[in-house]
């Protein structure tokens, strides 16, 4: 488990793996929204906790086609598929790395981008907090469309279309802790719901996804 | 005479050619009766005026939208489980008629509220969550078309459903509690009688009895359609091979 | 024959005409599209020689 998650890891910081490109359009979405709007400081404070969250999910959507379509292509994944290693745990390592490539940066850098929108301060700590506990789900979610998909030859709209209807809840339940944050009202309970349908998907959608890929591989 | 008879296509397709036509004609016959008998002999509501016979389009619509997920859910899991071909098939048969209803729900639903609350489109949880349901349909569609294999996308698209019905229960919750509605409570109810009065309540049973029995025929039509396109595939693969 | 709608005749009749016309175009393409696949099927069983085997 250790091994392939270091190997996916390596591959995807090296070698045009796609590694920063999630960032990128992280930071270039958080710029169009004010070109578009407006600078003004009242139309962007209360917006920035949406654009935010819709501009990382935007970010996440942009490399799940990645997650199994390379090892689909070059045959690696029947290797794994037939590896002692079940392949819920593959999906899950695949979902994680995901995740440590994609979310865990575009955590780092929220408050960064928040300032860039003029988010009140006191929401900084709930943004990085909510971005923390809903991209796992992100990405886990991803990698259940990305299993469903792999097998197709123009998966990557259709991945879309199928994934961000299930992303809806996970973004309500973030951008709503940003904007309670924000208000300074309790965040108590959208921060529980977002945890819980975090820990759901990790723990539930590696077997759907599985289940996926071994239809897919047949 | 079980469930399980009819995963042989041939005999599914004999009953259903029995009693389809019967079901089209009683599915035309409600229709008719009902939305008659809603659009001109009903009185006007004291506080909705004359859009009060919106309803009888819009409450039927409503539930078989969301019914027919539910069906497609069953559906899709008694050919997870036990490999009911044509239980598969009345999954995909259910989808399109189902995204129509939700889309006859929502438009008129904008007709109704555009003089009663004043706006075609408010961000209310109830159309919110309409609004959800119409993307997991065109999802779900999509899906079917773009896979080639009739099994593996059978496989796909039931784990789709599985999936996304959880998910799209949670975004319902989710919807309920990001915005308080406008919407009025569920129009049905056991206790019928604090929500809707007689004079509306018998023709609107007969449109929901229609919409029910439409929606069989469509399904059990779509259903023999797909066994058919199942069968071309087969004799004409034979061809190839000959 | 038609009722007094007063001044929402625009949304009854809207609504009864987009929500019928939805109604009848599902109905139509169902029907329109079972009859095609039948007369494809019909087509190649006689092509093939053999009924419904």
């Amino acid at each position: 488990m250790l091994a392939l998650l270091i190997r996916d890891l390596r591959i995807s910081v090296r070698a045009g793996g796609g590694f920063g490109l999630g960032l990128g359009f992280f930071l270039i979405i958080c710029i169009l929204v004010p070109l578009g709007v407006g600078p003004e400081r009242e139309v962007l404070a209360p917006a920035a906790p949406g654009i935010l969250w819709v501009g990382a999910l935007l970010a996440c959507l942009l490399s799940l086609d990645r997650i199994f379509a390379l090892d689909h292509e070059d045959g690696s994944l029947d290797l794994l598929a037939t590896a002692p290693l079940p392949l819920e745990a593959v999906a899950f390592i695949k979902a994680l790395v995901h995740w440590m490539t994609t979310g865990l940066p575009l955590v780092l850098i929220s408050p960064l981008l928040g300032v860039l929108l003029h988010l009140p301060d006191a929401a900084m700590g709930w943004l990085m907090l909510s971005l923390l506990l809903g991209t796992p789900a992100l990405s886990v979610i991803g990698a259940f469309g990305a299993a469903l998909t792999v097998g197709l030859r123009r998966g990557g709209l259709l991945l879309s279309l199928l994934v961000l209807p299930l992303y809806m809840p996970t973004l309500i339940f973030g951008a709503e802790v940003i904007r309670r944050g924000a208000l300074g009202m309790d965040v108590s309970t959208p921060l529980a719901l977002l945890a819980g349908i975090s820990l759901g998907s990790v723990a539930l959608l590696p077997f759907a996804a599985a289940a996926a890929l071994r239809i897919n591989l047949r | 005479m079980s469930l399980w008879d009819y995963a042989n296509p041939r005999k599914f397709m004999e009953t259903s050619a029995k009693v389809l036509p019967l079901i089209w004609t009683l599915a035309g016959l409600c229709l008719t009766i009902g939305l008659i008998w809603g659009f001109f002999f009903t009185p006007d509501d004291y506080k909705q005026g004359s859009t009060v016979r919106i309803i009888y389009l819009h409450v039927p619509a409503a539930m078989m939208a969301i019914n027919a997920w539910v069906m497609m859910l069953v559906a899709s899991l008694i050919w997870l489980i036990r490999r009911h071909h044509v239980s598969a098939l009345a999954a995909r048969a259910a989808a399109p008629a189902g995204m129509v209803f939700t889309l006859i729900a929502l438009a008129t639903g904008a007709f109704w509220g555009q003089p009663m609350w004043g706006t075609w489109w408010e961000w209310d949880p109830r159309l919110t969550a309409f609004l959800i349901l119409f993307l997991f349909y065109i999802g779900y569609i999509a899906f079917w078309q773009a896979i080639e294999d009739p099994d593996t996308a059978a496989d796909l698209t039931g784990i789709l459903c599985l999936v996304g019905s959880v998910f799209a229960v949670l975004s319902r919750y989710a919807v309920n509690f990001w915005n308080q509605g406008l919407h009025q409570g569920a129009s049905l109810s056991l206790d019928k009688q604090e929500n809707v009065s007689d004079v509306f309540w018998y023709p609107l049973l007969v449109c929901i009895a229609g919409f029910v029995l439409l929606f069989f025929a469509l399904v059990l039509t779509r259903t023999r359609t797909e066994i058919r396109m199942r069968r071309i595939r087969a004799l004409e693969a034979r061809e190839r091979l000959v | 024959m038609i009722p007094d709608l007063g001044k929402y005749a625009f949304a009854v009749l809207a609504s009864y005409g987009s929500g019928l016309g939805l109604l009848i175009a599902l109905v139509v393409a169902t029907v329109l599209r079972g009859r095609k696949v039948r007369h494809r099927l019909e087509a190649i069983e006689k092509r093939q020689g053999r009924t419904n085997g």
